[in-house]
């Protein structure tokens, strides 16, 4: 019973609803499952927005990068190049320090140096650099069939693009998008390492592994529990990709469709 | 650094900067970056050779050797690797703490650990709490090494292992056919045959290596993250010469554009590996060689 007051007490520790003190001594297996998991909410939430952003955004740039335009494909490129070719550690810093400069020009920029605003902007321009690159890639290997079939019948701008390019592109994408989703949930554990503050003491789950870890002197504790609940969240991710996986080839024989293959690719 | 450094208050705003950026602090932040070229350097053999041996185990006929070779690949998969990174400090610490304390302390009777606190004996303190401060340093830099060694060893044994299975399996067949045994089938056949299959995952895995040394800074090494973030705080005129406002932001950029030029240089460098590599194989890049000439 006492677990279910622990659980009752700190679920949402990590969004400010709960005690104020984080325990200091004495630290249960309970509180430790439940304070990570609490922390899951926010490394849930950078993930999940993000990635919804994204999608948008990287559809946006591969299209440029694919482009004929050079005013529309160098950008493209170039801002690729800049969220590809650097650390999102590094990213994070500067990204911080940058609103925090920008605080002082206008109190309106206030929100963004917090990490609920700040962290999601740069992780929303990572995934979207970084996806961008997968449909690009995607966009490439369309079949030249199918864009000829689609002048042959008369399609031409949106139409080709909402019923050919878009969904062929998708498809072909999809595998190396689930492996960036994964590692974006992945990602999201540098939110709080990297300068954007905790607000009273509110961070994810790998912040509270880390307090427990200093704390106990023992890491053979918390981090495993951060681990099972990333497995969890990974295996979720899959179980949801599979499922759009299916949908996006429902057309296709079974031994034509692409296979969800999961490869790390890490740190970024 | 400069002769006219002497007084900087009274220095124009070029010959300022050029004093400011040559003080002691700044040439520990040049010095740092020779740290993470210098982890560079060691890790990526030794993560190399990690890797190579967890491939090798990942495909042993010895069931408990194959399921360590695969576990080890496993397990970059599904947990973020900065809680490995967080987690193989501590733990590798303690590790060796804990050895040294059974070989030198054995009749300490009291448990290792008392509540929330690690102890061991004096004498098994690593480094010994009498050691010269580089002594220090340099353990903690170690640990970083073996850290990044046994992370990115997952990662490489990964890609080495899909490598040895890409080696058509005709060229394994031929060399039993001509009487080789195991070993000589896989130093002399396979070893040899799969780098090509291995470069572009390895080059990639650089590219990943790079990006992941800002992460010395979380290891508590005083790499160029922690100076960029302490010489950029703000600068009071009571304790400094060269007092100035939160330019944090400028190191940062500072470091995003180093990274920026060393991800270019080495993007460049693997692509002319790649094409002297590919020169002649019988891969669609060797064929697309073939048809330019």
């Amino acid at each position: 019973m006492e677990c279910w007051d622990t659980i009752a007490d700190y679920a949402f520790r990590s969004i400010g609803y709960g005690p104020r003190l984080l325990p200091r001594t004495d630290f249960t297996l309970c509180q430790q499952f439940t304070l990570i998991g609490s922390g899951m909410i926010w490394n849930i939430y950078f993930g999940a927005l993000a990635l919804c952003t994204g999608f948008i955004l990287a559809v946006a740039v591969a299209m440029g990068k694919a482009s004929q335009n050079p005013w529309l494909r160098k950008p493209s490129e170039l801002f690729i190049f800049i969220f590809r070719g650097s650390p999102l550690f590094i990213q994070f810093f500067f990204a911080y320090f940058f609103f925090q400069s920008l605080k002082s020009v206008s109190p309106f920029f206030g929100p963004f140096s917090s990490a609920a605003l700040g962290a999601l902007i740069v992780l929303f321009l990572n995934t979207a650099a970084y996806s961008a690159q997968i449909f690009y890639g995607a966009l490439r290997s369309i079949p030249k069939g199918d864009l000829e079939a689609a002048d042959a019948y008369g399609m031409s701008g949106l139409p080709k693009f909402r019923r050919i390019t878009f969904p062929t592109m998708l498809r072909l994408a999809w595998p190396g998008y689930t492996n960036e989703a994964i590692f974006l949930f992945h990602a999201t554990t540098l939110v709080f390492f990297s300068g954007f503050p905790a607000r009273q003491q509110g961070g994810d789950a790998l912040y509270y592994a880390n307090y427990f870890a200093d704390k106990t002197f023992n890491p053979f504790v918390p981090y495993p529990i951060v681990a099972f609940y990333f497995i969890l969240l990974t295996l979720v991710v899959i179980g949801l990709f599979g499922l759009m996986n299916r949908y996006l080839n429902r057309h296709l024989p079974q031994d034509a469709r692409k296979k969800l293959r999961i490869r790390p690719q890490i740190i970024r | 650094m400069f002769s006219f450094c002497t007084d900087p208050s009274t220095l124009d705003s070029w010959r300022w900067m050029a004093c400011y950026l040559t003080t002691g602090k700044h040439m520990s932040l040049y010095w740092s970056f020779g740290t993470v070229l210098l982890l560079l350097a060691i890790t990526a053999p030794v993560a190399l050779a990690f890797g190579f041996a967890g491939a090798t185990a990942a495909r042993s006929r010895i069931a408990p050797l194959r399921w360590i070779g695969k576990g080890y690949t496993a397990i970059v998969r599904g947990v973020p690797d900065i809680a490995f990174f967080l987690f193989f400090v501590i733990a590798l610490d303690q590790a060796f703490e804990y050895l040294r304390h059974k070989v030198k302390c054995p009749g300490w009777d009291q448990p290792i650990r008392q509540g929330n606190d690690f102890i061991v004996c004096a004498e098994a303190k690593l480094p010994l709490g009498n050691a010269a401060q580089w002594l220090h340093e340099v353990y903690g830099f170690s640990l970083a090494v073996l850290t990044f060694a046994i992370v990115f060893g997952a990662f490489a044994a990964n890609v080495l292992f899909g490598a040895m299975r890409a080696v058509p399996r005709a060229q394994i067949e031929t060399a039993e056919a001509y009487g080789l045994n195991q070993r000589q089938t896989f130093w002399r056949i396979l070893v040899p045959q799969m780098w090509v299959y291995a470069l572009p995952g390895l080059s990639n895995l650089w590219m990943v290596l790079i990006k992941a040394t800002p992460l010395l800074f979380l290891l508590g090494v005083e790499d160029i993250v922690y100076w960029a973030r302490e010489l950029g705080g703000t600068k009071t005129p009571q304790f400094t010469d060269y007092p100035h406002v939160d330019w944090r932001m400028w190191y940062f950029l500072f470091l995003l554009i180093f990274y920026l030029g060393f991800t270019k240089l080495s993007e460049t460098v693997l692509d002319r590996i790649m094409l002297r590599l590919t020169h002649g194989q019988a891969t669609s890049g060797g064929e697309a060689q073939r048809k330019a000439a």
